[in-house]
């Protein structure tokens, strides 16, 4: 498969008359068509939907009428998000079949900027998970490597920009389930600062956590679809009522005069390959003009324990809700107490039934200080751990995850390793601050390697800035061989 | 209840908010529409959906606390966590440790006072009817729910326990109720489910020993189930306790047609809410502007209100027992502007008041809508004699009709001329000529006899004499 | 700070029950141990001095967030019950209730 054309240029030409959205969709269907079959990134592919929206854009062009920044470009959303009359399944049987009547704040921006909804993607069940196999409905795999996972929970979305299914999808981050499944499938991800991209219609996990954000093959691609998602949604309490930085112009700014921290906590459990290519970016940094030095936050060690403690606590709270009364899935019983249980016993799967229990339990009475309240502390220590750091550096480097892509069923019995996986990415979600995985070069397994830049809050313009220096500078990454029919 | 027992009660009242729209999205608060038309993605606990605080809900439950003089603070919304139907989110959005309004009192009418020890906001469930000819949960086979009044906005109002008596109890109520709609804030209909009342209850020997265990009873839907179920409750612990059994702290359901409390029975043991900070929804932080804003527009309360007129009545000589029930019938039906514009105008505040209690009262609505200037004149009629009591009835029954008007044209349009001082003294005469043992006893000093010869007088000028007047001849006539 | 005893099989029964969860016998001894390895992992954060260090519930400090009290289009009823599992008389049905609300 040739390099993926950028979303940028697709949605110029298509503006301009140039080339017929239904032409993009069809050839990514096509793509679709030949490679799902090895990859399963899709829990649905929504053609008819996508070729009705893609005859608009056209008709819009030919009417004289601007049809937007993301004309005629496919973009995967995954399947957490709210789709009016769409399946929205979360991965999970609990949810099998049901029809959202709403859209999210987010696939009304991305339909108002005249994208195509090319499909719903695979994911963990209710976006707890690492790998994309707590899916009741299969595991997705990794483009460069079948036998592989493609990380997690968003999977689906990261496969299917990794495969060409899409040039853009959608996903949502709570511990670096985009970040991670970005670095194991070779595409840039990125979590926005908390509050600058709308929860509504986002199917909550860990409420204080949760943030929707892009996946892309390029920072540029990224960055222009974070402009088009982004902004105050007066649905959404927690958003943020300030300007939201565009960032899609300042991409060429360079990284003179800057300072990058590489964060030694995160090197310190990372495998050797992956440390290489972290000092590697530096390298490349430092000889584009930034000052790079060495940090430590001591405070981010704790991130894991604390996140393990606050996601699953709220995650509780807000899976009560599928009871099998008002939607989704019901098992039958004599009464309702028996109706829900039976319902949520035969919906949720194991991943989800841990979490649950653990999140009742560090909220339940008598431990909620010793846990749940002791997290909200840590949580300010990791706050000021960062603060001090940004006051030397404006943005900090290091890997997004530990290894490269493990090998499906190599962390499904033991949860522990599992949770694992999200050290170097959890800080961000417990600080709110805005990070971004961009792919840099291989491991010693030929699986696609990425680096993070972590920024403080808001600082996305400052990050994109130097994302787009890393991936000027990064080594070539030989593409999945896996569309159009090609050997995996 | 027996003299060696005292009992110990607290009031927990929640009060649906009179917003348009419900407390965390734009569905239309409204009352009796058909089921599950006002719903949206929020009150339905839909997979995505995400709660917005309504201005007016806060501004209200502001208006609240300070009319029951409380401290407005900052605060924040948890969630309580518990599975029911009825409950769409299952966990409900409430206010614990940090709720808007906290340390306040309700001063009953005869003054004893009741601290408040909170008034928070929360959202309401949706409501459930249950299949079966009680319509009630034991028995029935299935429900059905309807989530219109899920997410309507309330504030609970939680008194201290200081309540001593049953009749406190709903002295308690009566207030809160004519409070909260003086207020704005509700309409206050106990029977609509609108103001829902529970009660706790316990019982001690004296007032030194510490507070026994107590009960909550529930499903009160009117202040005089209120007493009743309180009696009842009271009598009942007195009994387990003095047949050496132990009350147990439980839930207890009302039944009005029995006249007994029943325990419920749950399935759960002590239930855990595992009460957190809602992450959904950001800090509440009133400014010292906004809640002097609230405050300004507050209207004046019940008792400012009574203590108006009382202060009236003390500087005419002082309030009698019925004056002062005729005050609360006039600030219970708005009319004590009325009173109030009439004593400015020079009436007398004795005649105001009784007027307004006895037949502007009558009808009180259209009491209410009546141009005050026209009141006064009337009653400036009747006090200077120029009309009598009755014929002053008959004008002001006319000005309801037309919902307005100029007395003293009524008057002349229905012939209710001030009778001529010769004419009256020609009927006196007449009177006392009549009756010459009578005169001669009211001369000698009997004055009870003026009410003798001014009934003579009224029903030969079929009422239309002014009393006074009569009275006035009278003594003149004696010397 | 006091530290909470290790999790017991009892307490893993308690939090399902409260969660309407059903465990097997074989579930409720794998899941005690997982989340027993997790829970003795995060003791680190139990056992923290952090006396004195406020609580973050929101990363952003954000206060005072309202909207005004003006209504909004609902949802399409049909459309909303069409997804229920069960439905009469307009309204969600559901089986027997037995206990009343807290």
């Amino acid at each position: 498969m040739s390099a993926p054309r950028p979303a940028l240029e697709t949605a110029t030409l298509v503006r301009a008359g140039e080339e017929s959205a239904v032409d993009v969709l069809e050839h990514h269907l096509a793509a679709i068509e030949a490679g799902e079959e090895s990859i399963h990134a899709f829990n649905l592919v929504t053609a008819d939907q996508a070729r009705h929206q893609a005859r608009a854009v056209d008709a819009s062009v030919a009417a004289g009428r601007d049809p937007g920044p993301l004309a005629g470009v496919p973009v995967a959303l995954k399947d957490n998000l709210c789709t009016r009359g769409v399946p929205t399944t979360c991965s999970s049987r609990i949810l099998e079949g049901w029809l959202p009547p709403y859209d999210a704040t987010v696939v009304t921006r991305l339909a108002a900027a005249g994208a195509l909804m090319i499909g719903k993607t695979n994911m963990d069940e209710f976006a707890m998970g690492s790998s994309t196999e707590s899916s009741a409905f299969g595991a997705t795999r990794n483009p460069h490597d079948t036998s592989r996972v493609p990380g997690g929970s968003s999977g689906g979305s990261a496969a299917a920009v990794a495969a060409g299914f899409a040039p853009l999808a959608l996903g949502s981050d709570t511990g670096g389930s985009i970040r991670q499944p970005a670095a194991l499938c070779g595409v840039v991800g990125m979590k926005p600062t908390y509050g600058t991209v709308s929860r509504y219609g986002l199917v909550a996990f860990a409420s204080s956590l949760d943030q929707i954000g892009p996946f892309a093959t390029s920072v540029a691609d990224a960055a222009l679809l974070f402009d088009v998602i982004g902004g105050h949604d007066p649905l959404d309490s927690t958003s943020l009522n300030r300007p939201t930085p565009r960032v899609l112009s300042v991409l060429d700014d360079g990284v003179d005069g800057m300072t990058v921290g590489v964060l030694t906590e995160f090197l310190d459990g990372a495998a050797p390959d992956v440390v290489a290519r972290v000092r590697q970016a530096a390298e490349a940094l430092a000889a584009a003009g930034a000052r790079v030095e060495e940090v430590s936050v001591p405070e981010v060690t704790l991130g894991l324990s604390a996140y393990y403690l606050i996601a699953p606590g709220e995650a509780s709270s807000n899976l009560a809700r599928y009871d099998g009364v008002r939607y989704g899935v019901r098992v039958d019983a004599e009464d309702t107490v028996a109706m829900n249980t039976a319902t949520r016993s035969q919906g949720f799967g194991a991943e989800v039934k841990r979490r649950i229990m653990l999140g009742t339990y560090v909220l339940s009475a008598g431990y909620m200080d010793a846990y749940y309240n002791q997290a909200l502390r840590v949580r300010t220590r990791i706050i000021d751990g960062f603060a001090l750091a940004y006051a030397r550096c404006d943005v900090l480097l290091g890997p997004t995850a530990p290894t490269t892509a493990f090998a499906l069923g190599a962390k499904v019995d033991d949860p522990l390793t599992m949770y694992l996986s999200d050290v170097c990415t959890i800080p961000s979600n417990l600080a709110g601050h805005p990070a971004i995985s961009v792919p840099f070069g291989s491991g010693d397994d030929g699986l696609p390697i990425g680096v993070q830049l972590l920024g403080p809050a808001l600082s996305e313009g400052t990050l994109l800035q130097v994302a787009a220096v890393v991936e000027a500078t990064a080594p070539a990454l030989a593409p999945p061989g896996i569309s159009s029919g090609e050997a995996a | 209840m027996s003299a060696e027992w005292a009992m110990v009660i607290g009031l927990e009242v929640h009060c649906e908010l009179k917003t348009t729209t419900k407390l965390f999205c734009g569905c239309p608060n409204m009352f009796g529409d058909e089921p599950n038309t006002n719903v949206c993605p929020n009150c339905l606990g839909l997979p995505g959906s995400l709660p917005v605080l309504n201005q007016r809900a806060v501004e209200l439950a502001m208006a609240i606390g300070t009319a029951l003089h409380c401290e407005i603070r900052p605060s924040t919304f948890h969630r309580k966590n518990y599975f029911y139907p009825d409950q769409a989110k299952d966990y409900q959005i409430s206010q614990y440790d940090e709720p808007i309004n906290v340390d306040g009192h309700l001063d009953l009418p005869d003054g004893f006072r009741v601290g408040i020890e909170r008034a928070h906001m929360e959202e309401d469930t949706g409501k459930t009817t249950h299949s079966g000819a009680s319509g009630r949960i034991h028995g029935s086979d299935y429900s059905l729910v309807d989530y219109n009044r899920s997410g309507v906005p309330l504030v609970e109002i939680v008194s201290c326990p200081d309540m001593r008596t049953a009749d406190q109890a709903r002295a308690y109520v009566t207030e809160l109720r004519a409070i909260l709609v003086a207020s704005g804030a509700s309409d206050g209909k106990m029977e609509e489910g609108s103001m829902r009342v529970d009660a706790n209850v316990s019982v001690r020997r004296s007032a030194d020993d510490p507070f026994g265990t107590r009960c909550e009873i529930k499903n009160l839907n009117s202040v005089r189930s209120l007493g009743r179920a309180i009696e009842y409750e009271a009598d009942r612990q007195i009994a387990l306790i003095e047949a050496g059994e132990r009350v147990v702290q439980q839930t207890r359901h009302w039944d009005e047609g029995a006249g007994i409390t029943q325990a419920l029975r749950s399935k759960e043991d002590a239930y855990d809410y595992r009460y957190f900070l809602e992450p959904d929804l950001v800090p509440l932080v009133p400014d010292a502007e906004w809640i002097r804003a609230v405050a300004d527009t507050l209207g004046m309360m019940p008792a400012e209100r009574r203590a108006r007129i009382v202060d009236l009545l003390d500087e005419a000589g002082g309030a009698t027992d019925s004056a002062l029930l005729q005050v609360a019938t006039v600030v219970d039906l708005g009319l004590d502007d009325l009173v109030v514009e009439a004593v400015a105008g020079g009436v007398g505040s004795a005649l105001a008041l009784a007027r307004t209690a006895n037949e502007a009262a009558t009808d009180a609505e259209a009491a209410r809508a009546l141009d005050s200037k026209s009141y006064v004149e009337l009653l400036t009629l009747e006090a200077s004699g120029s009309l009598s009591a009755t014929q002053a009835k008959a004008v002001l029954a006319e000005l309801f009709v037309q919902g307005g008007g100029d007395p003293a044209a009524i008057a002349r349009e229905k012939g209710f001329e001030a009778m001529s001082e010769d004419s009256l003294a020609a009927m006196v005469a007449e009177a006392v000529v009549a009756h010459p043992d009578e005169w001669s006893r009211y001369c000698d000093g009997d004055d009870k006899l003026a009410g003798f010869f001014t009934g003579l007088v009224m029903k030969a000028t079929k009422g239309q004499a002014n009393g006074k007047a009569v009275a006035s001849e009278l003594r003149r006539r004696r010397g | 700070m006091a530290e909470p005893d290790r999790l017991t099989r009892q307490d893993v029964a308690h939090v399902a029950n409260l969660a309407r969860l059903h465990l097997s016998e074989e579930e409720l001894d794998l899941y005690t141990e997982q989340l027993s390895v997790v829970l003795d992992h995060a003791a680190d954060v139990a056992s923290l001095d952090l006396h004195g260090v406020a609580m973050t519930a929101h990363a952003m400090a954000v206060t005072n967030v309202l909207r005004t009290d003006e209504p909004h289009s609902c949802l399409d009823r049909d459309e909303v019950l069409a997804q229920a599992p069960s439905v009469e008389d307009h309204r969600f049905r559901v089986p027997r209730i037995l206990g009343e609300a807290p």
